[in-house]
């Protein structure tokens, strides 16, 4: 019922918040806020459940939705899923208190749409039933769509039609290869049924699997994404306002990986194991490509926006590493990146309100006038590229150790791009804070630089102090997940040819 | 059978006589016949377009709600009745007739508000629609060519004046003669096509029979008879505007008043449609190769000619007339995924699901834009719905979630018509179709998104204003709620049509 409850109050809240505008511009905000708070307080109670840590799904919702197509309207929640609604949930705070002064046109329909996106995400993390989940999966786009269409920056229509149709596509291709997992089961079984734990038992020919698997793997390595699905996502981060390239670099490119652990892998574990040396290179590509790639942008969202793709690399190294120090690994650097690639767009969109630029090279010594900021900005980058102590190091070296015992080419290609990741983090802190102040007073309409405010101060530091948690104490999350992981990869244990064999 | 029984089957085969219980089943064709009849009556004593419009919905209504006992009873049951051979009246045609009443009391509705200002007679529109509904109804029911043609002769000779309508107008019917014409030269061509092909079929089986067993195997009776078959095919493509025989759509859509493209686009493609798919059940001639080689040409070309050409108009109308084009050869893709074999009518309740989506998906689209316009002055171009959004919410809101229905987005009655074709062509393993289908739905949205994005620009200079909304145009306004509401409880709650469109096939 609770699952229920969070949905509910996002999608109505989303709804009440545009309507509100109608009464006052500063109401939406504030419903909004509230909305996602409230949504929380019922998954505060199920973290707390002393049952998480024993794997199995926690709280469940399971409802008659369109019996004749063997249609249910099921949700359930596991650690793995609990632990990225709350990452959700909190990242919606953040994205909100980033549009509070941002957005200042159309704001109802903008947190209409801010908070639809959260609830389809939450859909997406909490539905058992494939077409529930397609059924989020198509609903958390079009808001997004919207957020980037409307709110935008100047090349807002390219990159949302772009975001849309990259996605789209992958979405049919994932939506046929459902349908054709149903279809094998209606053979098997003679009934229609989308659920979860039904589809899981599924026997099929090496072919049929192979087929729907890449179906799978398209639509989520596209949301990941990786290479060379990519392409949508630095111009969908860098045209989208800040609380859209929030939404989507914290929360949305873990979609992705989610479905990969959630379905592509326990759904298709022989083809899945067949296809691990292909997603292996890929991941490798991605991490070591998107790197470079991002040191050649002038762009600072783009360059951010690169740099998350070659981070969710390590997420997929993890996942197909398939052992459970691996997928850990990859569950801690999706926490771990959504809050510090949250924290560096909020930053880069901060400079843009302040500097009305994104252009690296008009930007320079900025911590002289902006000292909290440059500190902020210097914690987040020394997150992300991977200092120990911090979350995203976690994340990372455990994807990694996974990785070693399946493939250790692979593993240290993927090394390299930790090192990649220093220079440009490194390079951009250098490029934006220190070196000659640049004069904002031929800018026109530039108004003279601010630093944090309260606001701002009180969502990086809890972001901070999660980087940190998470650095100092994994295990506190990575209980969580555990058990969920386990049940993944005691799938591997069953293959015959022994995956770790290799 | 006994003497009498059989004596009697001969009389009526060469003589049909009528019983009081068939005419029964007649009702809905009888009462819009009468209602044509009082119509005209009630115009010759006074012109009063109010009056006419009133006579015409209540008729309609009357023909839906008879209809619905008729189906409430099939459902329960009774058995089908074969009015003489011309009409089989069970739950499939009995479903379609309310379909194409309901489709036309709301087109009669909208072209109240819509001709409300025509400078010139306006009441004759409400009689060609109501005679356009009884063609429409007539080929929904028929079991017979003779029926067939019939019927589809009265929706085509009602629709060259429909189009054709605004002609003595002296503003804004620059096009409707032209398109008119291009209408009725290709039309008639069409149903040539199309008689010639019922003329072979006959020459080979000696049946003119839709249902019934004389032509149940006509995939192989013999090859003239498969000539017959595409030529009859030719007819219907030309209908339902299909790839090669589209070419007259995007014109004519666009010259037409907005109530006859309305009309063109829901009952025009669903009494057709509900033709082509009994023929397709009863015919079995989805199991000759040849036959599902022609149609599965006829649907990737459709679907990517349609979605290709609908990318670069600037005309919503046009627009609208190529989505149409890609979305008859989705319905195809449906048909083609086995209707007529095997036990499972998957892939039939999926087409028949598609055709009542996709209808009134366009007749709330047609809707909102004949809400922007009237007879004086159309809102065609894309770029008169500029802004919409923040100049009338509603109304934009409206057209988004038929845009969003047209795309197959969740939440629509559009999405839940496209996963069903998705599933049907799934389970024949149609996979060239299938892919045809995804290139054509990612291109697709493309130009849905495209309107909406219009629409949620900034209003800028050049965004025109719509016009203020008059006391003619209230029932539009609760015509486009009502199908906003079935398109949004059609695609969040199914359920309930899934289990009668499926009652359809049973």
């Amino acid at each position: 019922m609770s699952l229920l409850a969070i949905l509910l109050i996002l999608f109505l809240g989303g709804a009440a918040a545009w309507a509100s505008s109608l009464l006052h511009p500063r109401l939406p905000r504030w419903i909004a806020l509230l909305s996602v708070v409230g949504a929380m307080l019922p998954l505060v109670t199920a973290l707390g459940d002393p049952a998480v840590s024993d794997g199995g799904w926690l709280i469940e919702y399971n409802l008659n939705w369109i019996p004749s197509l063997g249609i249910r309207f099921s949700l359930a929640l596991d650690g793995l899923s609990a632990l990225l609604v709350a990452l959700t949930g909190f990242l919606g705070i953040v994205a909100i208190s980033a549009a509070w002064n941002g957005i200042d046109e159309r704001v109802g329909f903008f947190y209409f749409n801010l908070l639809w996106t959260l609830a389809g995400v939450v859909g997406v993390f909490t539905a058992v039933d494939l077409f529930l989940f397609f059924f989020f999966w198509e609903v958390m786009l079009i808001p997004m769509y919207f957020i980037i269409a409307i709110w935008g920056h100047e090349n807002r229509r390219y990159a949302a039609t772009k975001f849309f149709l990259f996605t789209q596509l992958s979405g049919m291709l994932l939506l046929i290869s459902i349908l054709g997992l149903v279809y094998s089961y209606s053979l098997q079984s003679g009934s229609l049924s989308f659920a979860y734990d039904d589809l899981l038992s599924v026997e099929m020919s090496a072919g049929v699997e192979w087929w729907l698997m890449l179906g799978f793997f398209v639509a989520f390595a596209t949301k990941l994404p990786s290479v060379p699905l990519h392409s949508w996502l630095p111009d969908a981060h860098s045209q989208a306002p800040t609380a859209g390239s929030v939404l989507l670099a914290g929360v949305l490119l873990k979609t992705g990986a989610y479905g990969l652990l959630r379905f592509t892998l326990p759904l298709f574990p022989e083809a899945s194991a067949a296809f691990a040396p292909v997603a292996l290179t890929l991941a490798v590509v991605s991490i070591l490509y998107c790197a470079k790639v991002a040191l050649a942008q002038t762009d600072i969202k783009r360059l951010i926006a690169y740099t998350s793709v070659s981070h969710m690399g390590f997420v997929l190294l993890g996942i197909y590493a398939w052992n459970l120090i691996g997928m850990q690994g990859a569950v801690m650097t999706m926490l771990a990146h959504g809050l510090s690639a949250a924290a560096l767009f909020s930053l880069a969109g901060g400079l843009q309100e302040r500097l009305h630029t994104r252009e690296l090279d008009k930007m320079g010594g900025l911590w002289r006038s902006a000292p909290n900021m440059a500190v902020v900005a210097l914690f987040f980058s020394v997150a992300a590229l991977g200092m120990p102590g911090l979350g995203n190091f976690v994340g990372e070296f455990l994807s990694l150790l996974g990785a070693f015992s399946v493939s250790i080419v692979a593993t240290a290609l993927a090394a390299l791009g930790m090192i990649l990741s220093a220079v440009y983090s490194l390079w951009v802190m250098q490029r934006v804070f220190q070196g000659e102040e640049i004069s904002q007073s031929d800018e026109e309409g530039a108004t003279p630089l601010s630093d944090l405010d309260a606001r701002e101060l009180v969502i990086y530091g809890l972001m901070m102090a999660g980087l940190v948690v998470m650095g100092m104490f994994p295990t506190v999350f990575l209980d969580y997940s555990s058990a969920a992981i386990e049940r993944v990869v005691s799938i591997s244990g069953s293959l015959s040819d022994g995956f770790g064999g290799r | 059978m006994d003497y009498d029984n059989a004596a009697r089957d001969t009389i009526n085969a060469f003589a049909p006589s009528v019983s009081w219980e068939e005419l029964l089943w007649l009702l809905p064709h009888e009462i819009l016949g009468a209602t044509i009849v009082f119509a005209m009556l009630a115009i010759a004593v006074r012109r009063h377009f109010f009056v006419t419009t009133v006579i015409t919905t209540l008729g309609l209504i009357a023909a839906a709600l008879a209809a619905s006992m008729q189906f409430s009873h099939l459902v329960q049951g009774a058995p089908s009745a074969l009015v003489t051979p011309l009409f089989l009246i069970d739950a499939f045609a009995v479903f379609f007739v309310i379909v194409l009443c309901l489709g036309a009391l709301a087109l009669a509705i909208l072209g109240f508000g819509y001709f409300a200002r025509l400078d010139d007679a306006r009441e004759e529109f409400q009689l060609l629609l109501l005679l356009a509904t009884l063609g429409a109804v007539t080929l929904a029911s028929s079991a017979h060519f003779v029926s067939v043609v019939i019927g589809l002769e009265m929706l085509s000779m009602a629709l060259y004046g429909m189009i054709a309508y605004p002609i003595h107008s002296k503003v804004g019917a620059e096009h409707s003669l032209e398109a008119a014409f291009k209408y009725l030269v290709l039309s008639a061509v069409a149903s040539a096509t199309m008689l010639f092909g019922m003329a072979l079929i006959y020459s080979q089986t000696g049946a003119l029979e839709v249902v019934g067993s004389a032509n149940s195997m006509l995939g192989y009776a013999s090859p003239l008879a498969l000539v017959g078959v595409m030529l009859v095919f030719v007819g219907i493509a030309f209908k339902l505007s299909l790839f090669p025989f589209h070419l007259w759509t995007p014109d004519v859509y666009e010259g037409a008043p907005l109530p006859s493209v309305a009309l063109l686009a829901t009952l025009g493609k669903v009494a057709v449609g509900a033709f082509f798919l009994r023929f397709l059940i009863h015919s079995h001639l989805l199991l000759n190769e040849s036959v599902t080689l022609v149609l599965a040409l006829l649907a990737v070309a459709s679907i990517l000619a349609g979605n290709v050409l609908a990318l670069r108009q600037t005309n919503l109308k046009r627009l609208l007339a190529y989505s149409s084009i890609a979305h008859m050869g989705y319905w195809v893709v449906a048909l083609l995924s086995g209707v007529g074999l095997g036990s499972q009518n998957m892939a039939a309740s999926a087409a028949a699901f598609y055709l009542l989506t996709y209808a009134a998906l366009s007749l709330g689209a047609f809707a909102c834009l004949s809400i922007a316009s009237s007879s004086e002055s159309e809102a065609g171009v894309l770029s008169d719905y500029r802004g919409l959004f923040w100049r009338s919410p509603w109304l934009a809101l409206a057209l988004s979630v038929m845009m969003f229905g047209l795309a197959g987005i969740p939440l629509t009655a559009g999405f839940i018509a496209k996963f069903q074709v998705f599933f049907a062509a799934v389970e024949s393993s149609q996979w060239g179709l299938l892919a045809a289908l995804v290139l054509g739905s990612a291109i697709g949205l493309f130009y849905y998104l495209r309107v909406i994005y219009q629409m949620l620009q900034p209003a800028g200079e050049e965004g025109r204003t719509l016009r203020d909304l008059g006391l003619e145009s209230v029932g539009s306004v609760i015509t486009i709620t009502l199908v906003v509401l079935f398109v949004l409880w059609a695609g969040i709650l199914p359920e309930p049509l899934l289990v009668l469109i499926a009652a359809l096939f049973g």
